[in-house]
């Protein structure tokens, strides 16, 4: 029996096991590594604080995703040895692999930041990236009477890149709709240069913020939480007040990664941009959020890997090398408040642009424009995720980007990328 | 010395080949920062960082790479060091998504 083993059962590895199970032989084993015994749908994170989403919907036992015909190995991934071909565990035999995936994903930690996981840590200082954080958020929000309400990047990379702007976006309609936003100041706090980083985003979206009266503080890089004086102070020493605070905090790989030779400095593994094989091993491959590739770290992302990466994985073993097949696709929806959202597709080298998708003059979703159509797709996503997405049913998607459909003269006029 | 280089709208290397160290000292001035041994070792590492992964670095993987405390490399380049330390090592803009 040979086996392929996929480190990580989250959107990126459940969706590669079930994909290598349907065009491997019988006589390969694919088996996952996984310790947690559920799986959590995190787009529905963003939903979760305003009471729009519920923990039964997003969350499922891991059994069920993973079904049959995957073996399970319930246990904490230890070290990877790449010259004995075995990974280690916290419970059990070291498993062996002919190839490994590494699925890993990223995991946020607030503790590299000073202060907080202080006094203030989910009292007035709050994440949504976990499902406990976003359930406390929910409670706080639903006691929140008004005053200054900071939502905060800390540092990139992130998961989702845009949801921290979403949350800002949905916390103004959540606000009006409690009849206390006029009381709030909403204060969006970046490391970026601005909120929109990219030219056409800047220009086509940058009214955004201004209609919703959203605070935009640049270049804020958070040194500590002064959870006494309720400050962020920035490593300039600027310092940022709050009544609430909305953290995202910084994000690293599997700390087993971060501590071993497969990791760079955050523990994200060095990765071939189009490959997507690890840099100086020719069986071990890397996918989903625990790259370092430029490509967002989303569940769109893992997903277009997966669609490659398994042709690769035939191709090499077969012998032959892999293909550099990954584009940087991403696909995402954005959340705008108030019953609406926009759609961005794009790449490693073409930043999102207007037009409709996924067909050329038909859409029926614009592209980088807000619409009620965008916003109900973006709801029924969570059925496509856990009925066609997770056990790699075809979807209509193709994995690398197309450019049909999309204004290149946006980009164009603005003498763009 | 005058160097014609293409930089976008916003001051950032329009072309990576253009880079040169004595390029980066050029631009360092412009913005008040003389170059020196400490600054080197910042720019270095995020040189080697982009070179690597595709993409300019965060100031806290640069800080671990070359070894210089965040705060340090606030005092090396004041005013943004993000933005300053990719205009300088001649790497595109550090940014998201949108």
């Amino acid at each position: 029996m040979k086996t392929v083993l996929i480190l990580g059962a989250g959107t990126a590895g459940t969706a590669m096991a079930h994909k290598l199970r349907r065009r491997l032989p019988k006589d390969w084993d694919v088996a996952v590594v996984d310790p947690s015994t559920t799986h959590l749908y995190q787009p529905g994170l963003l939903f979760l604080p305003f009471g729009d989403e519920t923990e039964s919907r997003i969350l499922r036992e891991r059994s069920a995703t993973l079904g049959k015909g995957i073996t399970w190995h319930r246990t904490e991934v230890r070290s990877i040895d790449t010259e004995r071909q075995t990974v280690d565990v916290s419970d059990g035999e070291p498993l062996h692999y002919d190839f490994l995936i590494i699925a890993t994903g990223t995991e946020i930690r607030p503790d590299m930041i000073d202060g907080m996981l202080g006094s203030g840590w989910r009292e007035s200082v709050f994440d949504f990236y976990s499902l406990d954080g976003a359930k406390a958020l929910q409670a706080a929000l639903a006691e929140f009477e008004g005053g200054r309400l900071v939502v905060n990047v800390v540092e990139m990379p992130i998961k989702c890149p845009v949801a921290p702007l979403e949350f800002a976006f949905l916390t103004d309609a959540y606000l009006t709709k409690r009849g206390i936003r006029h009381k709030t100041e909403l204060v969006y706090a970046t490391p970026l240069d601005a909120a929109f980083t990219k030219p056409l985003a800047s220009k086509m979206l940058g009214y955004l913020l201004e209609e919703k009266g959203i605070l935009v503080e640049a270049e804020f890089m958070t040194g500590e939480v002064d959870a006494e004086a309720r400050v962020i102070r920035s490593y300039d020493e600027r310092e940022v007040p709050y009544d609430l605070l909305v953290t995202v905090p910084p994000h690293t790989g599997a700390s087993f990664l971060e501590d071993g030779p497969l990791g760079d400095e955050l523990g994200f593994v060095p990765t071939d941009q189009r490959t997507l094989a690890v840099k100086g091993q020719d069986r071990v491959f890397c996918m989903g959020d625990a790259t370092d590739l430029p490509s967002s770290k989303a569940g769109s992302v893992a997903h277009f890997q997966a669609d490659l990466l398994v042709e690769n994985m035939e191709r090499v073993i077969a012998g032959q090398a892999p293909e550099p097949t990954f584009d940087g696709h991403s696909n995402c929806f954005v959340e705008t408040g108030f019953g609406k959202a926009m759609l961005i597709d794009f790449n490693y080298d073409t930043e999102p642009l207007p037009g409709q998708f996924p067909f050329p003059g038909i859409g029926p979703l614009p592209l980088l424009k807000e619409a009620r159509r965008n916003h109900w797709a973006k709801l029924a996503f969570r059925w496509v995720y856990w009925n066609a997405l997770l056990p790699a049913r075809p979807l209509p998607f193709p994995p690398t980007m197309s450019l049909a459909g999309k204004q290149l003269s946006a980009a164009a006029e603005l003498g763009g990328e | 010395m005058t160097v014609a280089v293409q930089t976008d709208a916003e001051g950032y290397l329009s072309n990576k080949a253009d880079w040169s160290e004595d390029l980066a000292g050029e631009i360092a001035k412009e913005f008040g920062v003389e170059l020196g041994a400490e600054h080197w070792t910042v720019l270095n590492a995020a040189r080697a960082i982009e070179e690597e992964s595709g993409s300019s670095p965060g100031l806290r993987k640069i800080s671990k790479r070359s070894e210089t405390p965040i705060k340090s490399i606030y005092k090396l380049f004041p005013d943004g060091p993000a933005k300053l330390i990719a205009k300088i090592a001649g790497l595109p803009k550090p940014k998201s998504c949108l």
